[in-house]
């Protein structure tokens, strides 16, 4: 039995894990993809002490602190948590089982599709969501990223290390990543930022060759283009929530307390899974709210 | 431990090999391709004797993977008697992959 279960091996869940294991709780983290969302950026330039960072490299540096303090990461998937009294019973996909006295979700998004039609067909044919696993792929190309948040900014940044000319469709009338990256945009000679405009279509042959816009550019409602990169955020990963009946925004945030206390005696929350991300989704936001979930868990298990 | 696939291997271990092999197409500086590098590990033991498990970077091996046209890492292809049999596109967890290979 475990004092604490974390849910989820990002940003969120790791910090969680190293408060934890400095209260002296007993805990184990269970996540399918060590790092979470976090490992897409290629360069970390805001979390403080280690700048210029990639992505991947920060979340390595946090599950090592973690492993460090004697915690095991287990790399499957969570598919039932049961409440049993005042015990948890975790269930992964390989139908492995644990018990716990609290449990802490830092279960994260998944990335945010476009919904469109040629979106699923060209997905390796052009369409991406990673830039900074698949820039390189789209040298001297032409390419949309349709975004406009700090991750679709610093995207199209990257993207111009290699593309011929990138085109950034936003919906909004102005981007609303931090002022440093847009004004790095501004002066990025490859960068074009196009303004309230989505895409409806994609349209090729083997692999992308155009999209159609909403909103003509230029008089022309089709751009050419050989990659598009989508980078909208993403959407909640709170099914298991629902196993436990916590309660739940209408997008499926899970709702938090300032203590980051659900509506579940012993069940906190944590990162972007939750409906505090809504004011700041960052690595470090992310972290800080790990922090107060386990001090919180810590608490309760004190009482 | 998992396969080291090359452009110069590639016929005699890929396509030429009696088991179905499974090809790990990746990249150093792709966050998410080193995120799924521990579950190919794991998946090369796991089904060893039923298919051949390896990896390919992208980098070193340009000419293998311009062939199957890669465009986006990761990229999971399981070949069958020197043919694509399917493709597997981005992040996925474990159980994702062995239910889509394993799949008849």
């Amino acid at each position: 039995m475990k004092d604490v279960i974390i849910i989820g091996s990002g940003p969120a869940g790791l910090t969680a894990s190293i408060y934890a294991s400095r209260y002296k709780l007993s805990n184990l983290v269970i996540g399918g993809l060590l790092g979470g969302t976090i490992t897409y950026a290629h360069r970390v330039d805001n979390f403080p002490g280690v700048a210029g960072i990639s992505g991947f490299e920060l979340s390595q540096k946090m599950a090592a602190q973690v492993k460090s303090l004697g915690v095991e990461i287990l790399g499957e998937n969570v598919t039932s948590i049961v409440k049993d009294g005042d015990t948890f019973k975790v269930v992964t996909e390989s139908e492995k089982e644990f018990f716990s006295k609290t449990i802490i979700l830092t279960t994260g998004t998944k990335r945010r599709k476009l919904n469109i039609p040629g979106e699923e067909q060209y997905l390796g044919k052009g369409v991406s969501y990673c830039t900074t696993c698949d820039a390189p792929f789209f040298k001297d190309k032409i390419v949309v990223l349709i975004g406009g948040s700090n991750a679709a900014c610093s995207g199209a940044i990257h993207l111009a290390e290699f593309a011929k000319k990138i085109y950034l469709i936003y919906r909004k009338s102005a981007l609303r990543a931090e002022p440093v990256w847009v004004e790095e945009i501004k002066n990025n000679p490859k960068i074009e930022v196009i303004y309230e405009t989505n895409l409806i279509e994609i349209i090729g042959g083997t692999n992308v060759e155009k999209v159609i816009l909403d909103k003509p550019l230029n008089g022309q409602s089709e751009l050419v283009v050989q990659g598009v990169f989508v980078e909208i955020g993403g959407v909640p990963s709170s099914l298991l929530a629902d196993q436990l009946k916590i309660e739940k925004d209408q997008e499926g945030y899970i709702k938090v307390s300032p203590e980051m206390e659900t509506n579940i005696k012993g069940v906190f929350a944590a990162g972007d899974v939750t409906d505090r991300s809504l004011v700041l989704s960052q690595a470090i936001t992310a972290c800080a709210q790990g922090a107060i979930a386990a001090n919180s868990a810590f608490e309760q298990l004190k009482s | 431990m998992e396969h080291q696939f090359t452009d110069q291997n590639f016929e005699t271990e890929v396509l030429k090999s009696e088991l179905p092999v499974l090809v790990d197409f990746f990249a150093v500086w792709c966050g998410p391709c080193q995120m799924m590098a521990p579950l190919i590990e794991e998946l090369s033991s796991e089904l060893e004797g039923k298919v051949k498990v390896g990896k390919m970077n992208v980098d070193e091996n340009e000419q293998t993977a311009q062939k199957y046209s890669i465009m986006s890492i990761p990229t999971l292809i399981l070949f069958k008697k020197g043919e694509v049999f399917k493709t597997l596109t981005g992040l996925r967890t474990k159980e994702d992959i062995l239910a889509e290979i394993l799949e008849k």
